[in-house]
């Protein structure tokens, strides 16, 4: 019964990174650029989520809603200033740019509001835990394995059966030639980031009924752990990121349960590192050989 | 990582550029002027356990509002601050500056051992006395058999909270087997579990399962099956209440319901937000001090902070912080002077010091020997069980 309760722990995690990896991989593959900063945008999602519920008195959905919308402004902000003047930059300019966003959105908390953790209210969505077979699976665990699979299948929807999804994937394809069949790149960058840091937000709100515990640092271990996940899916494929968040949730588990709790973090790198070595391209990637 | 190393480097250039502007510096220490005798508190007013300083300095507070209205020899004490933001290297750059450039008389120290041996060091080279109100690891004023004779606490040490803790289980719940559960990168957290171990095992009893985390992890549901699995009557967390709270509350939602016991790094109402009161029910701690106790001493404390801090009852950080003032104070007092020396000689031979939280009288090593006492959450509230003296 152990090992299914451990692999039931694994997915109630892997969600979470999948939720996260999900804006990261969207907007790499939109746009190439690994933004650091969207761990950070979850933070600031999770931090409005809850101020949207303790202060203002909203309930889950508005919070959510709000502080998805708050998001998206935030990524598009974060382009505009940050991101637009590199786009033409070397890729190493644009990553060192995240770099200090990231830094720059995590002390800027820190500076506004201080360190000290705050705690979701435990009342907002009721904690229930189902046992089947021995096995407690929680009640939020499948809601946010459910958002999840529900975000993926509608990311998958914009990306491939929309006409803005149309128009990223032309941006992705060639950012010249987009623009000379009369698509406003602009915009369509924008609205990539809008659409990644609203998912970032929802992760952070969902993070913080679940967990409790938010604080103006939280965002960087998930963050590289959807990174970890985005590249294990192989980034820039939208199902890869789910893919590669479940899985790398189950291994973290398998690691804790083997008894090896402290070596946790570093065997989700060593994966990163592992993918990298033997699969680039990512367990659900192509490998394209560059034309010269 | 990235972020570590790069803080990581960032804090030897400052570290290094603040030891030189300490040497250059022609003495260290002798605080203040002829009206005033200035004292530094090196505190954790913000970060992972902002809650543990801030009370701390809500303590100081009152007992030097209480001391300056006579002052010590017509002298009144001045209080300089510097967060130490909960990190270990902030801790060692507040000391030496409160020493290097604002002079310090003596130096109140961090709430956890962790921050507080980030100090440790510095005090000593610089021979200005050192108090952590609640720093409870042994390593502190003892290190490799050897004493650090400025360094000084108000609390007892880990060893006492986790023999009182092993004790409690054996004796009082009646369990035989348990498991440990350690914040692996807290000395704190290591110093309590190896004295627990060390008693439950001589009282009789299994330790049954031992398993670890760090300090910001924030899923605890793998371990805990481990944990459940090994079927334990009752897990000793000695954390601090980030975690412990998460711990809790996952553990409640696996279905874990023996109790779960630790020390003074659970005491802070973060942690009742965090876990939920209900999970909180069959769970206990060691402490220094309980508002519940009927002794006058401590009921005049807390009527006089509740005054103060408007209608807040005071929790151990609070009167630790409050006592720690009071023992600088006698020190003070009894040297005569404000020469960090002559008040390291004055605290070494405190004895028969009245305090809120207890008896004060230091042993060989500098450690306070004194009484415990064990309470009990019930509905969120801490409720008093019992004292346990040394």
């Amino acid at each position: 019964m152990e090992i299914i309760q451990q692999l039931v722990n694994g997915v109630s995690l892997g969600s979470i990174y999948a939720l996260i990896a999900l804006g990261y991989t969207m907007v790499y593959g939109i746009v190439k650029l690994i933004n650091f900063a969207h761990g950070d945008v979850f933070m600031v999602g999770a931090f409005i989520g809850f101020y949207s519920i303790t202060v203002f008195d909203l309930g889950f959905f508005p919070a959510l809603l709000i502080s998805m919308t708050a998001c998206a402004v935030l990524g598009v902000l974060i382009e505009r200033i940050a991101y637009k003047p590199l786009r033409n930059a070397t890729r190493i300019a644009a990553l060192i740019t995240a770099i200090g966003v990231s830094l720059f959105i995590e002390y800027g908390t820190i500076f506004v509001r201080g360190a000290q953790p705050e705690a979701y209210p435990g009342n907002i969505i009721p904690a229930k835990s189902i046992e089947i077979l021995g096995v407690k699976i929680s009640t939020q665990s499948l809601l946010i394995l459910g958002t999840s699979l529900f975000l993926m299948v509608l990311l998958q929807f914009i990306v491939h059966k929309t006409k803005i999804g149309k128009a990223m994937r032309a941006v992705s394809h060639d950012m010249d030639a987009a623009r000379l069949m009369g698509i406003n790149v602009n915009n369509t960058i924008s609205a990539t980031f809008a659409i990644g840091s609203a998912l970032a937000g929802a992760a952070g709100v969902i993070f913080g009924v679940y967990y409790t515990k938010i604080e103006p640092l939280m965002g960087i271990i998930p963050g590289l752990k959807a990174f970890v996940a985005a590249v294990l899916g192989g980034i820039g494929i939208i199902p890869g990121a789910m893919a590669g968040g479940l899985l790398l949730g189950v291994i973290e588990s398998l690691v804790s349960a083997a008894g090896f709790s402290l070596w946790r973090d570093g065997v989700a790198f060593v994966v990163l590192i592992l993918i990298l070595i033997f699969r680039p391209a990512g367990l659900f990637g192509k490998n394209i050989r560059e034309k010269v | 990582m990235r972020k570590k190393k790069l803080t990581g480097i960032l804090m030897s250039v400052l570290m290094t550029a603040g030891v030189m502007t300490g040497c250059s510096s022609e003495s260290t220490g002798g605080g203040g002027d002829s009206k005033t005798i200035k004292i530094g508190a090196n505190l954790e007013l913000s970060g992972g356990v902002a809650s543990y300083g801030q009370s701390i300095e809500e303590g100081i507070q009152l007992a030097l509002d209480e001391i300056n209205k006579k002052g010590i020899d017509g002298k009144k004490i001045e209080l300089v601050k510097v967060d130490n933001k909960s990190e270990a290297a902030e801790a060692t750059n507040g000391t030496i500056k409160l020493i290097s450039q604002d002079k310090v008389a003596a130096v109140i120290g961090a709430a956890t051992s962790t921050n507080t041996l980030a100090q440790v060091q510095i005090a000593q080279d610089n021979k200005v006395p050192l108090i952590t109100p609640t720093g409870t690891n042994p390593t502190i004023t003892m290190k490799d058999g050897k004493l650090n004779d400025y360094i000084f606490r108000t609390c007892f040490i880990d060893p006492f909270q986790g023999t009182v803790a092993a004790n409690f289980a054996s004796k009082d719940l009646n369990v035989k087997n348990a498991a440990v559960l350690i914040d692996s990168s807290s000395d704190y957290a290591k110093g309590l579990a190896a004295a627990f171990k060390e008693s439950f095992e001589s009282n009789g009893g299994k330790i049954v399962s031992e398993e670890a985390y760090v300090a910001k992890d924030t899923d605890f549901n793998a371990i805990l099956t481990n944990i459940k699995s090994a079927n334990p009557e009752f897990i000793f967390l000695p954390g601090y209440y980030e975690e412990v709270g998460l711990i809790i509350k996952q553990a409640r939602a696996l279905g874990i319901t023996v109790p779960f016991m630790g020390g003074d790094g659970w005491d802070s109402p973060k942690l009742i937000e965090i876990a939920g009161a209900d999970s909180l029910n069959n769970t206990f701690i060691t402490n220094h001090y309980s508002s519940g106790d009927s002794d006058a001493k401590v009921q005049d404390f807390v009527k006089a902070f509740s005054e103060k801090y408007k209608g807040k009852a005071p929790d151990a950080f609070n009167a630790l912080g409050y006592d720690t003032v009071y023992f600088l104070a006698d020190a003070i007092d009894r040297a005569g002077s404000a020469d960090p020396q002559e008040i390291q000689k004055a605290l070494g031979e405190t004895e028969g010091l009245s305090l809120v939280s207890g008896q004060l009288k230091l042993d060989e090593n500098h450690d306070p020997v004194k009484s415990a006492v064990i309470l009990e959450y019930k509905g969120g509230k801490q409720e008093f069980n019992t004292k346990v003296n040394p």
